[in-house]
């Protein structure tokens, strides 16, 4: 496995730079504010895998729902390569095949076979035609490894399959950044150490940013240039940690003192914050 | 895999015929008991619930419906008849185009109703009264209103059929998860593109339930529209009045087997229906056959 994570390209990305300067996003159901972000500032350089770890229902998806333009930001603003997508001035940002969100549970079209499903994006934005498309999507896919499923329907593969065509279907696109939404939380360990060499493999062929949301500490240090902690709700960074581990990695990293000393490094932060998740929970309920 | 597949779909085979077997005998023996049980022997028991009550009861008796053997040589006697199968005919034609203009019509509106807030605040309240009025109270309304009786048989067929698809419609619509609309509008989806790639697809799955619960209620309100109206075309007589009609004029006629014959024809004749639509549902939605 190691000798096929070794890069392809050594180009190094210099679009996907996000800057998320103050943002605010407060809820307001019933007029009872909720403020789920609170004054968050955060910088992601052009090509980096930037994990954000916060305990469930800090705010993390919120944040990520303004950076695709599925929801408003109260204040404050996102740029995207130094141009605004969302301000206080224009709250929702366009979405846009430049920023693409490979969801929590998933959202292949389930009517769609995996093969269309990875070839939609190009044609819809009419960047290829439905030939070159499919052409595409078949070499892409074979490249991930998806070889022999191509004309399954989403619902005949397993979810570790459907996360990695999922995945492919984000990257026909062409995106600057990729938004990962916990997208392994529903997988067994084990193949989630699979999913996430594979994620790598991708990751090093293709250089995008990637702006990576979970809850697993071990999953953020393998894989992160960069691992954001988050505050519980209200949803701000408490601790950002640069990984010194270089890249390219495999899963031996797991087992190096580095990764170990970074572990405990953070681990504290980690779990106070969830701690304070837990009991603010116990109230709410 | 192959080989289990097959063994189980002829043990379920197997299954539906013994039940059908055991049903018809046990109909048989039911039947002709009126030959070796007599009425009399059940006077006490008719007496004992009588002087509970003041009136004299009335016990059903299976012996007063014509037996299996008896409905199958009815049956063989109107089989070459041509006005037999003309009532098929006639059932089957009013079914169908009733049906088919309930989805002509439904669809459309059930996704108009989904996708625009507007047309839901206009159409909705008007669909929602009108809903609960069961097809058959629309019987006499529509003979004042439709110029021909065929026309009025036919309307109250499609509304059986209308409200039901329409609500799948509007349900199945709605229930299409955010994350395929997000996913299609971050992709570079027009509206256009959304609809028909993200909402069509996404509700035809309801649309295929919607049609076939449309399709069983269709068959209920035919066959009582036909007995009510008196069979649509009068100088048809009782050839041309579908299977409604030949149920409800073959007991006004005093032929009894030809009642059952009447019923097990609209039977089968559901039961194709159903099939067909169940066949054309795999077709159009096959991702659904995982489930």
């Amino acid at each position: 496995m190691a000798a096929v994570l070794q890069p392809k390209s050594n180009r190094r990305a210099t679009q996907g730079a996000i800057s998320i300067d103050n943002v605010v996003k407060i809820y307001d159901p019933d007029g009872a504010a909720v403020m789920a972000v609170d004054h968050c500032s955060l910088e992601i350089s052009a090509g980096e895998i930037c994990m954000i770890v916060g305990p469930s229902g800090c705010g993390k998806t919120t944040l990520l729902n303004a950076i695709a333009g599925f929801h408003e930001i109260t204040s404050g603003r996102i740029l995207l390569d130094g141009e605004v997508l969302c301000s206080t001035e224009k709250p929702k940002a366009e979405p846009g095949s430049d920023r693409i969100v490979v969801f929590q549970n998933g959202a292949l079209f389930p009517w769609k076979t995996n093969l269309e499903n990875v070839a939609f994006g190009p044609i819809m934005q009419g960047a290829m035609s439905k030939a070159e498309a499919i052409e595409k999507a078949l070499d892409m896919m074979a490249d991930a490894g998806l070889g022999g499923v191509e004309h399954n329907f989403p619902g005949e593969v397993s979810s570790g399959m459907r996360r990695r065509v999922e995945i492919v279907r984000a990257l026909m696109n062409d995106p600057k950044v990729l938004l990962l939404d916990e997208p392994y939380r529903a997988l067994d360990s084990l193949t989630k150490s699979v999913m996430h060499e594979a994620l790598l493999e991708i990751y090093y062929k293709n250089k995008v940013t990637i702006f990576f949301i979970t809850h697993d500490l071990e999953e953020a240090i393998f894989l992160g240039h960069k691992v954001a902690i988050m505050t519980t709700r209200p949803c701000k960074p408490k601790k950002i940690l640069e990984v010194d581990i270089p890249h390219p990695r495999d899963y031996s990293v797991l087992t190096s003192r580095r990764f170990r000393e970074l572990m405990e490094e953070t681990n504290d932060a980690v779990h106070e914050e969830a701690l304070k998740a837990f009991a603010a929970g116990e109230k709410e309920g | 895999m192959a080989i289990r597949k097959k063994a189980l779909v002829s043990s379920s085979l197997w299954r539906g015929v013994v039940s059908i077997a055991v049903f018809l005998v046990l109909w048989e023996i039911g039947s002709l008991s009126k030959f070796w049980i007599k009425w009399e022997s059940f006077e006490w028991l008719r007496n004992a619930l009588t002087g509970i009550d003041l009136k004299p009861v009335y016990l059903p008796w299976i012996g007063a419906v014509p037996a299996p053997t008896e409905v199958l040589h009815a049956w063989a006697g109107v089989i070459g008849d041509a006005g037999y199968w003309q009532s098929w005919y006639m059932s089957f034609f009013r079914v169908m185009s009733g049906f088919v203009t309930a989805m002509l019509v439904g669809i459309p509106f059930g996704l108009l109703l989904a996708v625009s807030r507007t047309a839901y605040g206009v159409g909705f309240p008007v669909f929602e009264v009108l809903r609960p009025i069961p097809p058959l109270a629309w019987v006499p309304a529509s003979i004042i209103f439709w110029p021909t009786q065929e026309l009025s048989i036919a309307f109250v067929t499609f509304l059986g059929a209308f409200y039901t698809i329409v609500i799948n419609v509007v349900g199945g619509a709605r229930s299409i998860d955010v994350r395929y609309f997000q996913a299609a509008q971050s992709m570079g989806s027009s509206q256009w593109d959304i609809f028909r790639r993200i909402i069509l697809p996404g509700t035809l799955p309801s649309i295929m339930v919607g049609s076939s619960v449309g399709m069983g209620i269709t068959w209920n309100v035919v066959v009582a529209a036909e007995m009510i109206s008196g069979g649509g075309s009068q100088d048809a007589g009782s050839s041309g009045g579908g299977l409604g009609f030949f149920i409800w004029n073959s007991y006004v006629g005093g032929s009894y087997e030809q009642v059952v014959v009447g019923m097990i024809s609209i039977g089968i004749a559901g039961y194709v229906s159903s099939e067909l639509l169940r066949a054309v549902g795999a077709r159009v939605t096959p991702w659904m056959r995982l489930r």
